[in-house]
């Protein structure tokens, strides 16, 4: 077997080969006639609105934009933006999105999926659609059960967990999704929460932006089968110490302000082991504390996923007390349908003469003639 | 020495060895040489569906059957005229297929008491009367291959490993090939390896002067060109014509192809084919599972391509609910299903007709899609240009039943002009196409054409025409959400009527009946047409009348099928499966046609088939009524046999 080294084009932005609008946009634009039918309360309708309030800034035309899903409740997304839609079967979405963004580098394509829908029946195609790195944007909602089939655990739900289907408790080890999509090569991993609506656009901002499948988990509250799964991350009184906040360039501290003005808790790097923890940051309240130049400062393009991986083992398994919010990752890569497009291109080399073309193909190999 | 020249007018040969012993490749040459000198033929490969079995193993054994003539002949034949055995384990694998007086042209090389024994020979055949029957030529064909080549400095391994074109040159002299064609293409094979090139050539050529100085055969043969259209032709597999007929339907229709597949046999030769002709806007994407393959063609119909994915019976399992979404969004797709041997894992690289129900039928709910099957190989070229006509007309999943025979099966094809292939419009939704209420002119996109029942297909770019599709149930016309009962009852019949209306766009079914006497007709499918019209020549010529036709389109039938089969009081289905159609026959039409059914993993033989026939030809003639269920109780005991 051979292998060719392929050319890798210039990475331009994830939103470059697709129209732009002329005229200013606002969100009416993009809100459909469909009655939204989500349970009051739910989590979806905070992202709803922040893509809603967020995708006229992206000034594309409204037609080159395609939301595909799959099965379960975040998966009705589509039918209520006014762009192109298709709510497809459970778990296929990313490899429906992949035909469509192979085939169209005009169009600006999102998946809409949800745990169950992309880490359980989907976990195949979300995988290689990641390691592929196709041109895409995966919103995961996370809400860490099974809410549209009405209560049973999830592959994000906690071990122990008693749902109707699990009365003395879960036995499944739950998947960290951001781990599984670093460790599926993915190229763009991020976590936000549904409730901060500011941290949800620049995410989604990022995520849109860049080119390849970027993977965007939403910690997302359902209030009727898994209420408050999120609460300590979006108490007053406990977010403060339960987000570790994610920012590129800048130390990894939270937590009630330390004397240099930043969070009193910092990450760093375990010397032994490799892995990252949690430390108090010196203070003269807590001499005992690392050195704040000890604090890991976060790098988001290191082409290494290792620190980025081992920054999502500090997402509580269980219930969540901490969890880092923010993009974990962020590098550049080609994308499968550049280079797919590519080839095509290459292999056509200016031609298209079809006709001609496929009466060459036609009549290519031995032939003989009857007269 | 001048040899005899005899003339026949037609010839089977079969060319067995081992699986690493080069059959197909030296079956594939004697091919294209037949074809180049003109005559008519149809091949029948026969291979393990393990890569590299045990040597000298019965399951080791790969074989490749060629039937050339000097008139259009219609399967590769049921008894071979010559065998050729490289090995003990071949011959033993393929004596019973032979008729007493067969040629049988032995490697005596292999012969030995170890490879005896693996062939599970307790005496050397060659030495006993077990082979008096037939003409037995034994020569150690490996030694003088050795022989031939030892200028070229190859290992004896190496060397020896050309003994099938010495095999190749014989025949090749026996039926008076022309040898340009095979020495060209070894030139070309193996540029890059000039001892090995020259080793094969000089085997080659060597085998071709044994045939001619040897005093072993003392007659050479002729088989005349088969008189055909003008024209110009090639040999083409099954396969091949396929992927041709798939990148036709793309350039006629203007929409580029997007193949989404996943490796299976015996289909992979399509992704394969298809994955070397991006020059034709043609995308192939290998996906990460069958599912996958069928969702990124599905995708890429949404998006305005041409999506095609190709599979077999095991991979439409995988596809089935997909192959739902399509029907529901109304997209056009193409679904390729390769039948083999089944279920489940069954005869990977063999032949079967069994996956026709599954086809129909395979999908919750009321799933209706239209199925269309080519009849030999290079009608699958025809029969994929059709499937794309449909799917876009219609804006339909289309299953194309191809099989395991048809797929590496080979015949001689009339290359169609360009020109001459149909148009195929797509006619994207440019515009609204509704006007609501408040006077606002909107898109809906299940509104339909009135003769077609087609949707609109309006591709995602399009300003002014976003719409929201899915597989939920959805309201007549506008296309939103919709649970309303008699909405539902009303989508389900208007989807079946939809594919019932291509039945509008086919042509009637076409009755051979020359003498316009039969009381019995023969009706098949699929790769079953050149049995079939082998065993009913064999029955006209016999003096008998009976009448033949065979579907194309299985889903929806022709519109006067029901008409024909009443007008016959016999009818005989033959099928590689245990009765697939008889079954939809019966209960569409309410007539109880015989079933003849043989699932063997190969084509059917015509002999067989055509004493089937006579049989019920005979008990029909001979009774006011016929006795269909005598007959279909003979049939079932034969299965069970």
């Amino acid at each position: 077997m051979t292998t060719e080294s392929l050319p890798f084009p210039g990475l331009p932005s994830g939103l470059q080969g697709v129209p732009t609008s002329d005229a200013p946009q606002n969100r009416k634009e993009f809100t459909s006639d469909q009655e939204v039918r989500w349970c009051p309360g739910c989590g979806d309708y905070a992202v709803l609105a922040a893509v809603q309030g967020f995708l006229p800034d992206l000034g594309l035309r409204r037609e080159n934009i395609v939301f595909v899903s799959g099965i379960g409740c975040s998966s009705r997304f589509p039918y209520y933006l006014d762009t192109y839609g298709m709510h497809s079967i459970h778990g296929r979405a990313p490899a429906i999105a992949t035909g469509l963004a192979t085939s169209r580098s005009d169009l600006s394509v999102w998946v809409v999926t949800g745990d169950g829908d992309a880490l359980s029946i989907g976990g195949n195609h979300l995988i290689h659609a990641l390691r592929r790195n196709v041109n895409m944007t995966i919103l995961l909602f996370n809400n860490r059960i099974y809410g549209l089939t009405k209560g049973q655990y999830s592959p994000t739900s906690e071990l122990g967990k008693v749902t109707k289907s699990t009365p003395m408790g879960s036995l499944d080890n739950p998947f960290n999704p951001v781990s599984l999509a670093l460790g599926a090569e993915g190229t763009f991993v991020a976590r936000t929460v549904d409730s901060d609506r500011k941290h949800l656009t620049s995410v989604l901002s990022a995520a849109a932006a860049h080119r390849g499948t970027a993977l965007v988990e939403i910690f997302q509250n359902c209030p009727i089968f898994n209420d408050g799964a999120f609460d300590e991350l979006k108490g007053p009184e406990t977010k403060e110490t339960a987000i570790i906040p994610l920012v590129h360039g800048e130390p990894i501290r939270f937590g009630p302000a330390a004397e240099d003005g930043l969070g009193g808790k910092g990450v760093v790097r375990d010397q032994a082991t490799g892995s990252v923890r949690v430390v108090d940051v010196a203070s003269p309240d807590n001499p005992d504390g690392v050195d704040p130049s000890e604090v890991l400062v976060h790098d988001a393009h290191a082409g290494d996923p290792t620190t980025a991986f081992a920054l999502s083992r500090l997402t509580d398994a269980g219930y969540l007390h901490q969890a880092p919010i923010g993009i974990f990752r962020q590098v550049e890569h080609p994308t499968y349908d550049d280079l797919a497009r590519e080839q095509i291109a290459t292999a056509r080399g200016g031609e298209d003469d079809e006709g001609h073309a496929l009466a060459g193909l036609l009549n290519s190999g031995d032939t003989w003639t009857v007269v | 020495m001048t040899k005899q020249v005899k003339q026949l007018d037609r010839v089977i040969i079969r060319f067995a060895g081992d699986s690493g012993d080069g059959m197909q490749l030296t079956g594939d040459r004697f091919t294209q040489e037949t074809a180049t000198f003109g005559n008519d033929l149809s091949t029948l490969p026969n291979f393990p569906a393990e890569i590299r079995a045990p040597q000298g193993t019965l399951p080791g054994v790969s074989s490749f059957q060629v039937h050339f003539a000097d008139h259009d002949i219609l399967t590769p034949g049921d008894s071979p005229d010559v065998l050729v055995a490289m090995n003990p384990a071949a011959l033993k694998a393929n004596l019973g297929d032979l008729k007493k007086g067969a040629t049988i042209i032995v490697d005596s090389h292999d012969f030995t008491t170890r490879n005896l024994n693996k062939a599970g020979y307790p005496e050397n055949p060659l030495e006993t009367d077990a082979l008096d029957e037939y003409a037995v030529h034994a020569f150690d064909l490996t030694d003088m291959t050795v022989e031939a080549v030892k200028e070229f400095g190859l290992s004896r391994k190496d060397a020896g490993r050309a003994k099938n074109m010495f095999a190749l040159g014989l025949l090749s002299w026996m039926y008076g090939r022309p040898t340009e064609p095979t020495i060209g293409f070894l030139e070309r094979r193996f540029a890059k390896v000039p001892d090995i090139r020259d080793a094969n050539v000089t085997s080659f050529k060597a085998g071709w002067n044994f045939g001619e100085t040897t005093e072993a055969f003392v007659v050479s043969y002729e088989i005349k060109p088969a008189p055909m259209a003008a024209g110009t032709y090639r040999n083409i597999t099954g396969n091949l014509a396929l992927a041709y007929g798939l990148i036709a339907g793309s350039t006629q229709s203007g929409l580029p192809l997007f193949l989404g597949s996943y490796p299976i046999t015996p289909a992979s030769d399509i992704l394969h084919e298809l994955s070397k002709h991006k020059r034709f806007d043609v995308t192939t994407f290998q996906a990460e599972d069958e599912i996958a393959g069928i969702g990124a063609a599905l995708g890429a119909a949404f998006g305005g391509a041409l999506g095609v994915t190709t599979t077999s019976g095991p991979g439409i399992a995988l596809k089935s609910e997909t192959i739902g979404l399509g029907i529901m969004l109304e997209l056009p797709l193409l679904v390729v299903d390769v039948q083999r041997g089944g279920p489940s894992t069954g005869l990977p690289t063999k032949t079967e007709q069994a996956d026709l129900l599954q086809a129909m039928f395979g999908r919750n709910g009321e799933a209706p899609v239209p199925i269309v099957a080519p009849q030999s190989p290079a009608d699958c070229f025809d029969a994929a240009v059709e499937a794309a006509r449909i799917a876009v007309t219609y804006r339909t999943p289309v299953m194309l039943l191809s099989d395991g025979y048809l797929a590496n099966g080979s015949e001689p094809w009339r290359i169609p002009e360009v020109a001459d292939l149909p148009e195929i419009d797509p006619g994207f939704a440019t515009e609204a196409n509704h006007t609501n209420a408040k006077g606002e002119q909107e898109f809906w996109p299940y509104l339909r054409d009135q003769e077609t029942l087609a949707r609109p297909w309006a591709v995602p770019g399009t300003p002014g025409l976003e719409h929201r599709i899915g597989g939920l149930e959805k309201g007549e016309g506008h296309g939103n959400i919709s649970y309303d009962p008699a909405n539902h009852d009303f989508m389900v019949r208007t989807r079946q009527a939809k594919v019932d209306r291509i039945a509008d766009s086919i042509p009637p079914l076409a009755v051979d009946d020359p003498s316009g006497r039969a009381r019995v007709l023969v009706l098949g499918w699929g790769s079953t047409y050149g049995p079939i019209g082998a065993a009913v020549r064999q029955v006209r010529n016999s003096g008998l009348d009976v009448a033949q036709a065979h579907l194309r389109h299985l889903n929806p039938f022709p519109k006067d099928l029901g008409e024909v089969l009443k007008s016959y009081d016999a009818v005989m289905v033959p099928e590689m499966n245990l009765g697939q159609l008889s079954m939809l026959l019966r209960a569409k039409y309410l007539v109880d046609v015989v079933g003849y059914n043989h699932v063997r993993g190969l084509p059917l033989r015509a002999a067989e088939l055509a004493d089937a026939i006579t049989d019920l030809v005979e008990t029909t003639s001979s009774s006011a009524e016929p006795s269909s269920t005598v007959e279909s109780v003979e049939t079932t005991k034969e299965t069970v046999r």
